[in-house]
């Protein structure tokens, strides 16, 4: 427990891990779902202070990472447009597409703008009724509801030259095609706290209860997710497996009421591929046909985009939780920040980046011929 | 751009027919819409994302979730220039660890990295 002292309450983390050493007696894979919590977890080590017999496997909780290739090129071919103004997201900026990234076509002349928000991008069509406006509508529950606010304003405001390009997705039937997989793990899931806060916790007791799996809402804090991780191994241990809300003091069961009402009225429920691991069943959001004026998708003919995966790239096992960044053989290498081979390396959320950042290399196979690394850093997890 | 990020609120208006409200992130101030938490009053906190307030919360876990974003360099990407932040990203050497190839027993050996360490090999 060497870093133990980096966090806020030393004494408190050295108890619940305390707890959860004493607790354990079997192994448990849990799975993280918010790269939010994947960046905190491989940050302070959580996983290395944790028995061994408790392995945490990062989920594909990075809104950036899933969104898949087609409609990253579809961004790309519509910002490249000289009618448009594209608007995203900071962290969209470079994510690879077949190709090329939103900062390449500014760099070429595109129309390319950041946002905070996404009513920023709506001010950007009052100000410029001769020009297309469109906005990069991606992410998770978080941020489908601002993203529907957003469009249903542009309506009530009668703003005809905004659009959104549309590829939000859902958690839960993330986790239903996760628990679906033969090649599954994983025993227990700490679901994501924001993401909670605006959705509630209703969809998850059916879930747990399918497959026999704690679901334990969790937060992003280093104690966070000890205790996170404590609740969901006290419930693996006892054989039980029910949702347990870790993170009450931002998670309402019941969600945000006004944001679900909001969701309900602009988007519907559709099927979404997810970059990586392919379609999966009702998992994604796209407008309704009350609002089908305002996809860009439909403004724009972007259709016929001919996409192509780099075949070295293995997101789709990280996000799935089948590989841990440092296995994937261009980890590295041919993948890097500076130029990365899937968005798992390049988004803040992702894990692949993660484990560049924090270096987390001393997990890789040393092999036998390398110089005999310190003791402590050719620990495998 | 997932992670929403705590804040205070410091003032309440009207905009186009809508409540927004003027938000402190720990020394960054952004405009923000409150349709979804109305009852929202000055002084409280809430946990913002990409411009809407979603969810109250105390004011002893906001401050802590702030710094935590701080240090893991969060609130730079949420509220810095995502410009420069990309340029960096496209244009830096990668200083860590792969000149050597990643197999080194070097980077074994810095493992041990401070966090300014850390942010430089994020840079």
């Amino acid at each position: 427990m060497k870093y133990i002292e980096e966090f806020q309450d030393p004494a408190l983390a050295r108890r619940l891990l305390d707890d959860i050493h004493a607790t354990v007696t079997r192994p448990w894979a849990l799975m993280e779902v918010c790269g939010g919590q994947t960046h905190s977890i491989i940050r302070h080590g959580i996983d290395q202070l944790l028995p061994e017999q408790v392995e945490l496997i990062h989920g594909p909780g990075c809104p950036v990472c899933v969104t898949p290739l087609e409609v990253i090129d579809k961004a790309l071919e519509i910002a490249s447009r000289p009618d448009v103004v594209f608007c995203s997201f900071g962290d969209m900026l470079r994510v690879p597409g077949t190709g090329r990234d939103l900062f390449q076509v500014r760099s070429e002349g595109g129309d390319v703008r950041v946002v905070y928000s996404p009513l920023d991008a709506l001010r950007i069509a009052q100000e410029n009724p001769g020009r297309q406006v469109v906005f990069f509508g991606i992410g998770f529950e978080t941020t489908a509801p601002p993203n529907a606010m957003t469009v249903h304003q542009a309506k009530k405001l009668g703003i005809r030259n905004f659009s959104l390009l549309v590829s939000h997705v859902r958690v839960p039937p993330a986790i239903e095609a996760i628990m679906r997989s033969p090649s599954c793990r994983v025993q227990g899931f700490l679901a994501a706290g924001h993401v909670c806060s605006v959705m509630g916790v209703g969809e998850y007791p059916e879930l747990a209860a399918r497959h026999r799996v704690p679901i334990v809402v969790t937060g992003f804090e280093p104690l966070d997710i000890l205790e996170g991780v404590r609740r969901a191994v006290r419930q693996l241990e006892r054989g039980e497996h029910t949702v347990d809300n870790a993170y009450a003091r931002a998670v309402r069961p019941e969600g945000n009421p006004a944001a679900l009402a909001m969701l309900e009225d602009v988007f519907e429920v559709t099927d979404r591929a997810w970059r990586g691991i392919g379609v999966i069943p009702d998992s994604g959001w796209r407008l309704s046909a009350r609002y089908r004026d305002f996809d860009a998708e439909h403004r724009f003919s972007v259709s016929g985009i001919n996409t192509q995966e780099p075949a070295e790239c293995r997101s789709g096992e990280v996000l799935q939780g089948l590989l841990k960044p440092h296995q994937c053989e261009a980890f590295g290498t041919l993948c890097t920040p500076r130029s990365p081979l899937g968005a798992t390396m390049v988004s803040s959320e992702g894990a692949c980046a993660a484990y560049y950042l924090y270096r987390r290399l001393e997990l890789k196979t040393v092999p036998a011929a390398a110089t005999t690394p310190p003791q402590e850093a050719s620990t495998v997890v | 751009m997932c992670l929403a990020v705590p804040g205070r609120v410091l003032d309440i208006g009207e905009k186009d027919g809508t409540r927004m409200a003027t938000v402190d992130f720990g020394g960054v101030q952004k405009e923000v819409c409150l349709e979804y938490l109305p009852d929202l009053r000055v002084g409280e906190y809430a946990i913002v994302h990409v411009g809407f307030a979603l969810q109250r919360l105390d004011e002893e876990s906001a401050r802590q979730t702030l710094a935590l974003f701080e240090e893991l360099g969060m609130l730079q990407e949420e509220f810095g220039d995502p410009w420069e932040q990309a340029a960096l990203q496209a244009g830096a050497d990668s200083p860590w660890p792969f000149a050597d190839g990643p197999y080194a027993g070097e980077a074994a050996a810095r493992q041990a990295a401070t966090p300014e360490e850390a942010q430089e090999g994020r840079q």
